[in-house]
């Protein structure tokens, strides 16, 4: 049976994340760890499943691995569905040839099948690599209400970080009149946040012209965006004001890990009948120990705390053994951090293993002191040093 | 041998009238995001069952609200998985009693259309007040290899650490391990071989005696069925080593529960062979300490906000801490909340329950006071 889908979600999490370097060596961005008992497509997906959007497609094509178990059926957001649901598309060999996909709008044009199939009127175009909370069923009313063919959530910046995003200039009724991508001199704040909602026919249109052209590089930014603004479609932006977040660099993951932290967080977790909706291991509840110190951190189920933790996340099943300390840290999943070990201002991808008496990274009100960078499954010896901001591997 | 499961969530809930005033045996919270039937639940999927029924008697709106489909067990199944089994009540027979079942023995009788079903070899009975992680594959074997019509899984309970009460079953075996005597708890002191509730018994021996017990009015099923029996079936014990709490009125409870700040009951009970406790998962957010909190020897749920001072207590999902306030030996069930400068010992908070600014409440570990819930202090 045949049932039509209003809008469907199309979700870019095929990104290598190259900025995150060890973290991303054996997962994709959306699939690391975050807040603790999250991965970044957590938030993306919750929002969708909490706007009424019932339908994603995931597209996906480096290190698919993680992230494929962990979407699965899509149980823990409510999107194993009889009919829509949760799909993962990863590049596939089609009759004409196969491809990878070279570029997020070739990504989309690639699976403009997976849109018809639904005779969806709206795609809403998101990336799985940011932290945020945010209703598209008002983005989408808005879009229907101006009558437009694209329209494209931004966000206000400071004008000295505007030249690292795609800067949107609009009218007094926030039609836009002009987009560039990361600006040498910006001339407005409005970036844009990578969450486009267009109206299926002309996206399908304009995607089908950009893959003719063997000169562009498939971008919704670089091509699809620019062509429609120079054709003259109605393009309008749609302003949005709560905590937004890229988080594809290891200084911003780690500021929005810290972002959780405090008697009033910049970025709540849940409330107001929204929260993240996340998959997650039968942990039991944490234990803090006799001699623990935990001072404003998240801990979450599976932990056991029998040193000093502070301002740090730690994510499941983290074990703190007597006498360690853990400073201005994030810890992912399953780390032990051994007696009398000292880690500071650092980012422990899953598994670390940091023996006793090892020192990693150093105090972080110390001037020049980066974040030291530990990957996924690596064990730190006895006694061992790790220089602050340092970045060690596999 | 294949096995089916087969839970009784009501039997016992006199024992903790306080606990069990709205809700079954089954769903009483436990251990900071558990609830008591997910013990059973879980012995039983950790070792591959995924036919189980839960029989309930009154009270098991909450235990429907926490089995929901049984996706948290991996029990929503085309084939099998969970099924819940109200009392069976007809328009005729039980009219004229005005009663539906009193005992265990009794719901057998009116779950035989679910044990009809069954083609398993062998089905798992068990209760929800006993607290343990036992390999059932393991006396499932023992089963076997001694052609067993009943095994049933005792456990030595030393009086010194925890209470027994009249419920519970004292069982004496032969060298081989066959049940020869059986009786109900007398007050003997020391370590005591009591029965966990939790037995294994072949299907086919199940139907013909709740068959022979109704042609014959009987209603006890140790009393009637197995006492009565010692030398024409083959009843046999299998003796359980791991955690066991068996939890019996509050004091008990709170004696349970607060077992668990011990490392060793604690990894005993919850990291036993890769056989987890699984629950209904909340999508809590993780726990904030926040700056000043203090927090020593205790057992936190996530959604807890921590600003106060928490010392060898349990806290559930979504409690929150004041400032300035001091919680010792106390259990906070699910999102209880503390005002500013609050001091509780020896307290055990149901759901939701609000503690207002400054108030003080103590209790003692033999009598921990008892807060309803949702009731605003």
């Amino acid at each position: 049976m045949f049932r039509k889908k209003e809008c469907v979600a199309m979700l870019l999490a095929g990104g290598q994340g190259s900025r995150l370097y060890a973290l991303t060596e054996k997962t994709a961005k959306p699939a690391v760890t975050f807040g603790g008992k999250y991965r970044i497509i957590d938030f993306t997906l919750s929002n969708c499943v909490q706007s009424g959007v019932d339908t994603v497609g995931v597209l996906t094509q480096y290190q698919p691995l993680v992230l494929n178990e962990y979407i699965g059926t899509g149980l823990p957001w409510d999107l194993d569905r009889n009919y829509g649901g949760v799909t993962v598309l990863p590049p596939y060999q089609g009759k004409r040839g196969a491809d990878w996909y070279k570029g997020t709008a070739n990504a989309i044009y690639q699976n403009l099948q997976f849109i018809r199939r639904y005779d969806a009127d709206y795609v809403l175009v998101l990336s799985g690599d940011h932290i945020y909370r945010m209703d598209y069923a008002k983005m989408l009313d808005a879009h229907k209400a101006s009558g437009a063919d694209c329209t494209i959530a931004v966000i206000d910046v400071p004008i000295e970080e505007a030249s690292r995003f795609g800067i949107i200039t609009t009218d007094a009724e926030n039609k836009i009149l002009k987009f560039t991508e990361k600006p040498k001199n910006p001339d407005s704040t409005k970036a844009s946040m990578g969450i486009y909602i267009f109206s299926t026919q002309k996206l399908c249109a304009y995607l089908e012209e950009d893959a003719k052209d063997p000169a562009s590089s498939n971008d919704f930014g670089k091509n699809i965006i620019p062509a429609m603004l120079a054709a003259g479609e109605r393009m309008m932006a749609y302003p949005f004001s709560g905590y937004w977040k890229d988080v594809g660099t290891i200084d911003s993951l780690w500021e929005a890990n810290m972002d959780i932290l405090g008697a009033h967080p910049a970025l709540m977790l849940s409330g107001n009948g929204w929260r993240v909706l996340s998959r997650h291991d039968n942990a039991p509840p944490q234990f803090i120990g006799e001699e623990a110190v935990v001072e404003n951190s998240s801990v979450t189920e599976g932990c056991e705390i029998l040193g000093t933790v502070q301002n740090s996340v730690l994510g499941e099943n983290v074990r703190i053994l007597k006498g360690a300390v853990v400073k201005d840290c994030v810890l992912m999943g399953n780390c032990v951090i051994r007696e009398g070990a000292v880690v500071e201002y650092a980012i422990l991808d899953e598994d670390v293993e940091i023996c006793a008496n090892a020192r990693v990274g150093g105090p972080r009100d110390v001037k020049g002191n980066g974040i030291a960078v530990i990957g996924g499954g690596v064990r730190i010896d006895e006694g061992a040093c790790v220089a602050p901001g340092a970045m060690i591997s596999e | 041998m294949t096995a089916a499961g087969l839970i009784f969530s009501n039997i016992h809930d006199a024992a903790i009238p306080e606990l069990t005033a709205r809700r079954t045996m089954a769903s009483i919270p436990f251990a900071g995001r558990y609830r008591l039937i997910d013990f059973a639940l879980s012995n039983m999927v950790n070792s591959g069952i995924t036919k189980i029924g839960v029989i309930t008697h009154y009270n098991y709106q909450s235990l429907l609200d926490h089995i929901g489909n049984g996706k948290d067990w991996d029990l929503a199944r085309r084939t099998g998985g969970i099924k819940l089994l109200p009392p069976f009540i007809t328009a005729y027979d039980n009219a004229v009693a005005r009663r539906v079942y009193q005992t265990r023995l009794e719901a057998l009788m009116g779950v035989m259309d679910f044990i009809n079903r069954c083609d398993e070899d062998v089905l798992v009975l068990s209760d929800c007040d006993v607290i343990c992680n036992v390999d059932l594959n393991a006396v499932l074997e023992q089963h076997e290899r001694s052609k067993a019509d009943v095994t049933l899984i005792t456990a030595s309970v030393d009086t010194a650490e925890q209470d027994i009460d009249a419920n519970a079953h004292v069982l004496r075996a032969d060298a081989e391990g066959r049940l020869t005597d059986l009786a109900e708890y007398a007050g003997e002191q020391g370590k005591v071989e009591i029965c966990s509730d939790i037995m294994l018994v072949r299907r086919t021996y199940l139907q013909h005696v709740v068959g022979e017990a109704v042609s014959r009015g009987y209603t006890s099923f140790y009393k009637d069925v197995l006492l009565r029996n010692l030398a024409r079936d083959r009843i046999f014990l299998y003796h359980y080593t791991g955690f066991f709490a068996r939890v019996n009125s509050l004091a008990s409870y709170f004696r349970c529960s607060m077992r668990l700040l011990d490392p060793p009951a604690r990894k005993e009970l919850f990291y036993h062979r890769n056989q987890p406790i699984y629950t209904k998962v909340r999508n809590s957010a993780p726990t904030r300490y926040l700056e000043g909190a203090s927090v020593k020897n205790s057992l936190i749920a996530d959604g807890c906000v921590i600003e106060g001072t928490v010392e060898n207590s349990i806290l559930f999902r979504g409690v929150r801490i004041g400032k300035g306030t001091v919680v010792r030996n106390s259990i906070l069930m699910q999102d209880t909340r503390t005002g500013d400068n609050v001091r509780l010992g020896c307290v055990i908070a149901d759901k939701d329950v609000t503690i207002e600014e400054g108030r003080e409440l103590c209790g003692h570990t033999t009598m921990p006071f008892y807060i309803g819930k949702g009731v605003r202090v």
